[in-house]
């Protein structure tokens, strides 16, 4: 299976998922999505350096995972596929910041390495939060809580087409490449020189694709505004679950827990 | 005064790059009525059914749908009225569910959520997909998609069904299924198709089109007898009516020889 149809069939499987019926999957899709945005800010806003105060903030994925009932090893392994962006992304930070900023044991640890692992700290806990979210809301949930909360229509529009298209996108894109290697006996085919004008292919189809899509939404009186019919009732519950984890995320980011926690344990010992 | 009716006059039509698609095209369709619209590739089908519903505006002649003309303030009324099935479901279901998107159409009509749910249940049980409600539409199989397709323009409750290529791409269960599901509507239909046993078996009538003219409108059975107008068409008679390769009997009916 090429890599698209390996990252389609993931995508699929969060869907299905997200149609599970559990405790985690009832609440309020607008509860999910604020707590989940205030999560991500916490998360990010920590200091350059901070690492032990990031860890805490695991509870929330992992807590909603298994109350959830997802499969931890697939939302591992989708973890693992968008990994390549965050490892790349912070990896000069251990070769510009070389100062020592803590030893552990006889080993010196320098600013570098402790901001590159805080970076990677940070991406594991802010996607698996948002796999989370996908999975027990569904893409749609997440559409129609963005519409709810007044996000403006254009962008929740665009969110809708392109998961509704990724996949039409995707098949198109895997028919290409398999006309190509069916004709390229093994070898590089063309070269490189030939991806480009296949993406230049895919763009103009998609460009006549959008014209159709456009026809067909006039047809039925599409007027800039995509309307939902569903209905969501925020109750009490879902007031208290936004409530609780945001005060929860906040009292991570103010007060380093696993320093505390140590604190008060020498403090006991002591 | 009758909604179902069709009138084009004259209907003239050049693309930007200077195609001339349609040149001179007339007909008249009666209520209820199902007629097809065959003809090679370019002969200017697809572009005569974009005018029906005002996709396209006539730059010469005139496209009147019940009486009313097809023009810019026009366009609400005769979209209700005209409902068009494409030739690519996936153009045409955009949402993420079946029953979203059976529900879109209605909803922009302004109809109350209680309803939209009645007329996206009566859609989906006319064209028998209650059951695919809750599926997202790029996991239903090429039948479903075209079932579920209809459905969604028949929410809009039209007079006159619009169809590109209905039978395009289906296997021949699915395809008989839609033979039967299309023979048991009221509307008035247009079928452009170059699937001539369907258009054979659906309409009583065919409009044969070449070089964006109407080349012959006469009884379906006459216009597949005339080889010498098939001919000109770039089109063969339908199976159905050709000789059996194996047994040699005539779709014409018995061999008089």
């Amino acid at each position: 299976m090429s890599t698209v149809a390996t990252g389609l069939s993931a995508i699929d499987r969060l869907d299905r998922l997200a149609r599970l019926d559990t405790a985690v999957h009832r609440v309020d899709p607008r509860a999910k999505v604020i707590t989940t945005a205030v999560f991500v800010v916490c998360v990010v806003s920590h200091g350059k350096y901070d690492l032990l105060g990031l860890l805490p903030f695991a509870v929330f994925p992992v807590v909603l995972a298994t109350e959830g009932g997802l499969p931890l090893g697939f939302l591992g392994r989708l973890l693992l596929m968008a990994s390549p962006f965050a490892l790349i992304m912070g990896v000069f930070n251990p070769l510009f910041d070389q100062e020592v900023v803590a030893h552990v044991g006889s080993v010196a640890v320098t600013g570098g390495w402790l901001s590159y692992a805080s970076i990677i700290l940070r991406f594991l806990l802010t996607v698996a939060a948002a796999l989370v979210l996908t999975a027990t809301t569904s893409f749609a949930g997440i559409c129609l809580a963005l519409e709810k909360l007044k996000v403006p229509d254009v962008f929740v529009t665009q969110l809708l087409l392109l998961y509704r298209y990724i996949f039409v996108l995707g098949d198109e894109a895997g028919r290409m490449a398999q006309a190509r290697r069916l004709r390229s006996f093994g070898s590089r085919g063309m070269g490189w020189r030939v991806y480009g004008q296949m993406l230049g292919q895919l763009l103009l189809r998609t460009f006549a694709r959008a014209q159709r899509i456009y026809l067909a939404m006039k047809c039925r009186g599409f007027d800039g505004e995509i309307r939902l019919a569903r209905t969501l009732r925020f109750r009490a519950a879902d007031l208290a679950f936004t409530l609780l984890w945001s005060a929860a995320f906040i009292a991570f980011r103010l007060v380093d827990v696993p320093l505390a926690l140590g604190r008060l344990i020498t403090g006991l010992t002591g | 005064m009758s909604h179902h009716t069709i009138s084009v006059r004259d209907l003239g039509f050049a693309y930007p790059d200077g195609t001339q698609a349609l040149d001179g095209v007339s007909f008249e369709a009666g209520h209820g009525e199902a007629i097809a619209v065959v003809g090679a590739n370019g002969a200017g089908k697809s572009t005569l059914l974009l005018h029906l519903n005002g996709l396209l505006t006539p730059q010469r002649g005139s496209v009147d749908i019940g009486g009313i003309p097809v023009t810019k303030g026009t366009l609400p009324e005769i979209r209700r009225t005209v409902g068009m099935v494409f030739q690519d479901p996936d153009d045409q279901l955009f949402m993420p569910t079946v029953a979203e998107d059976v529900g879109f159409g209605p909803l922009n009509l302004g109809l109350s959520p209680e309803g939209v749910a009645a007329r996206v249940a009566a859609a989906l049980a006319r064209v028998g997909a209650e059951h695919l409600a809750e599926r997202p539409p790029y996991r239903l199989s090429g039948g479903e998609k075209r079932a579920v397709a209809i459905a969604t323009v028949l929410a809009m409750e039209p007079n006159v069904l619009v169809m590109d290529e209905p039978s395009s791409g289906l296997d021949p269960r699915a395809r008989r299924r839609l033979l039967g599901l299309l023979q048991g509507f009221e509307h008035t239909r247009i079928v452009a198709t170059h699937d001539l046993d369907l258009a054979a078996e659906l309409c009583p009538r065919t409009i044969v089109m070449g070089g964006g003219r109407v080349l012959a409108d006469r009884p379906t059975v006459d216009v597949f007898r005339d080889d010498e107008l098939l001919e000109r068409a770039s089109l063969e008679r339908p199976l159905g009516m050709l000789a059996c390769p194996i047994c040699g009997c005539s779709g014409d009916g018995p061999r008089s020889d």
